[in-house]
């Protein structure tokens, strides 16, 4: 069974299950895989809410002229209100509620730089008096979105190059076989460093270098699937129903090959979200001040003698991002193998 | 044997080309050039005059070449190289060969001896991981390589010099550079010793993230040959465990890691840039961030080059490597 439930058209297997029904339930079986994803969902969550999560603004203000939501809508009721002083705020309203964390991710108070964790602080305080909590919690988003955007850029170039090469192969695959190799050469770190450190510092940089220098394994993958696929009845079939080549490499033969495609996607955000760590690390990452955990750390390293908030969490956070990631990845990976499929 | 490796030699040539041509033209390309650099720090020293400023920049484009076109540049560069001379570091003048025949050795050290260490652990766990599928030393084991694999490695590399380098903590380990101060007067065994000594953080870091996946290529190797006919064979004749899995089933599995030294070069070398740089070792990953700093073009193109090359021809040893290990494997069809 398994294998001849991925065949296109048939959408279900003999037993009426589809093909990703049946890749869920072996997933499902491995307990870690299941628990890396519901870390990888929990982080998501957070990136998703960081605004909603921590924020200097309350994030609901009852007033005498109505009720305000700031840390979701900017509305011209709240023109002039000066967040930072809470209890002008709060003596101005009939109710305020506050995120669990209520801090913003920038804002500097100078007069508690450098605090260990307390009630008020739940992660500290970094050398500049902002709240580590809140640089945490947005800076998840930077992470993830980095490692979203870059590995769908890299998607996007490897399936491309991948399938033409696969598809075609002869001179297409030889030109795209040595730019294949031309890339696996580099040593991408350091290719990445120096595009970087050229380039004007933006978080949308970070994203299309590791992007740009990220497809090979992606192209190798597809190359080796369309050589696999393109021999096969069901592409003689359609290109004899008259396909367009376009149709036949993406609508036929690209949704089987794209198992192995998104397991190595899955592995490729951990990797990302470490490579701009590394980067904000070395101070070439997303510029500042849009918090980064690469960027706590590396802000870390001068006080690392007592400021231990200031390095254990945001590297527990990388490592807890990076792990859950690549579980997920590993389970994926054995879930649509199909010689590891048991009855 | 002769013939291939001559032939996969030759195939370097291009390869080679084409990615001196990729980084030239991304870095020349790149806004921002060191003439301008360097006009912007003397004139924090007190050159204050536009038009003196202009003419040094001026002068500085010329001296460099930066005022040809680029193919023109790419090729005046080449034609240098072809001689093995890299030009002279726009920082301190000295010839860039000169500089990374410095550092080279030191970054071949640490890879050599991590990529050394990385096979020497990954085996065996990975080994054991496959004949014991699923058992609770197993999952130990894929939980602790997953650990490792996941730790960002700068943040383990200030971990250990807080924790084991001095400071309030332990002090196992000398934290900076390759030698003690003055080992180069020292007796040899004394000398390695230090040199040892010195080397066991930043090989520890290079080393344990490879560790991780390698062992996992391992055991999906021995897996997959575990569940083979011949596998099933050897045990039916009554070998022992012990022959059928070292004998029979080690040998034909460790040919995919083999081809994986590859592309452990580049990683390598990628990772030296953090790990070199955080112990302050005087290697190419070192030189190569510092020369990034400084748009140091000659340097940066020479240590792009290089690695490129060392990593061209680490692919031909694993292919070698490949059909040595593997007589089903012949030169003639590869």
């Amino acid at each position: 069974m398994g294998i001849a439930c991925a065949e296109p058209g048939i959408r279900h297997g003999p037993d009426g299950r589809s093909y990703w029904r049946l890749v869920w339930r072996q997933f499902r079986r491995r307990r870690l895989a299941v628990a890396g994803l519901a870390v990888v969902a929990a982080l998501g969550l957070v990136a998703l809410l960081a605004s909603v999560l921590a924020n200097d603004r309350p994030l609901v203000l009852w007033r005498q002229d109505g009720l305000y939501l700031p840390a979701l809508v900017d509305s011209p009721g709240l023109r002039g209100v000066d967040f930072s002083r809470r209890s002008e705020v709060a003596a101005s309203a009939r109710f305020v509620l506050y995120p669990p964390v209520p801090y913003s991710p920038t804002q500097y108070d100078l007069d508690r730089m450098l605090e260990a964790p307390s009630r008020d602080h739940w992660l500290g305080t970094d050398d500049r008096g902002r709240d580590v909590a809140s640089r945490m919690i947005h800076g998840s988003r930077t992470s993830l979105s980095v490692g979203f955007v870059a590995v769908g850029i890299y998607l996007a170039i490897g399936i491309l190059l991948g399938a033409l090469a696969g598809f075609y192969g002869g001179a297409v695959d030889m030109v795209i076989s040595r730019l294949y190799e031309i890339m696996i050469c580099f040593p991408t770190f350091f290719l990445i460093l120096a595009i970087m450190a050229f380039l004007p510092p933006s978080i949308f940089n970070v994203m299309v270098v590791i992007g740009a220098t990220g497809w090979t394994g992606v192209a190798r993958l597809v190359r080796g699937e369309f050589l696999k696929l393109r021999a096969q009845d069901f592409v003689t079939a359609s290109r004899a129903l008259g396909a367009k080549d376009s149709r036949v490499i993406f609508r036929h033969v690209l949704p089987n090959a794209l198992a192995p495609v998104l397991v190595s996607a899955t592995f490729g955000v951990a990797g990302a979200v470490l490579v701009e760590s590394s980067l904000s690390f070395l101070g070439f990452g997303v510029p500042p001040p849009t918090p980064s955990w690469g960027d706590i750390l590396s802000q870390s390293r001068a006080y690392i003698d007592f400021a231990w908030w200031l390095t254990l969490f945001p590297g527990l956070a990388i490592f807890l991002t990076v792990t859950a990631y690549n579980l997920v990845g590993e389970g994926l990976r054995d879930a649509v193998d199909p010689r590891l499929k048991t009855e | 044997m002769g013939r291939y490796i001559l032939k996969r030699l030759l195939l370097i040539a291009p390869t080679l080309l084409g990615i001196t041509v990729v980084t030239f033209a991304i870095i020349q390309l790149a806004p921002g050039n060191p003439a301008l650099l360097k006009v912007q720090m003397s004139r924090q020293g007190g050159v204050g005059d536009q038009a003196v400023a202009q003419a040094i920049v001026e002068q500085t484009r010329k001296l460099y070449g930066l005022d040809k076109p680029l193919p023109v540049r790419y090729w005046i560069w080449l034609k240098r190289v072809a001689t093995l001379d890299f030009g002279s570091s726009y920082k301190d003048h000295r010839p860039v060969m000169d500089k990374i025949l410095e550092v080279l050795p030191v970054t071949l050290q640490l890879s050599v001896l991590s990529i050394f260490l990385s096979y020497l652990i990954a085996i065996p766990i990975g080994v054991y991981s496959a004949v014991r599928q699923d058992s609770l030393g197993d999952r130990a084991a894929t939980i602790v390589l997953f650990v490792l694999y996941s730790l960002p490695n700068f943040w383990v590399a200030t971990l250990l010099i807080v924790y084991l380098g001095g400071g309030d903590h332990l002090d196992l380990f000398p934290v900076y550079g390759l030698s003690s101060f003055d080992a180069e007067r020292w007796p040899f065994w004394r000398w390695l010793a230090d040199r040892l000594w010195h080397l066991v953080l930043p090989v520890g870091c290079l080393t344990y993230g490879g560790l991780a996946s390698l062992s996992r290529y391992m055991r999906a190797g021995m897996i997959e040959v575990i569940r083979q006919d011949y596998i099933l064979t050897a045990r039916a004749k009554g070998l022992s465990e012990k022959a059928v899995v070292f004998k029979h089933a080690l040998r034909n599995s460790v040919i995919p890691i083999v081809t994986f030294l590859a592309f452990l070069l580049p990683a390598m070398i990628g990772g030296s840039v953090i790990v070199e740089s955080i112990f302050s070792v005087p290697g190419m990953g070192k030189l190569g961030f510092e020369a990034v700093l400084s748009r140091d073009y000659p340097v940066i193109m020479a240590i792009a080059t290089i690695s490129a090359l060392l990593t061209l021809v680490g692919m031909l040893l694993s292919d070698i490597l490949y059909v040595l290990v593997d007589p089903r494997i012949s030169f003639e069809r590869l």
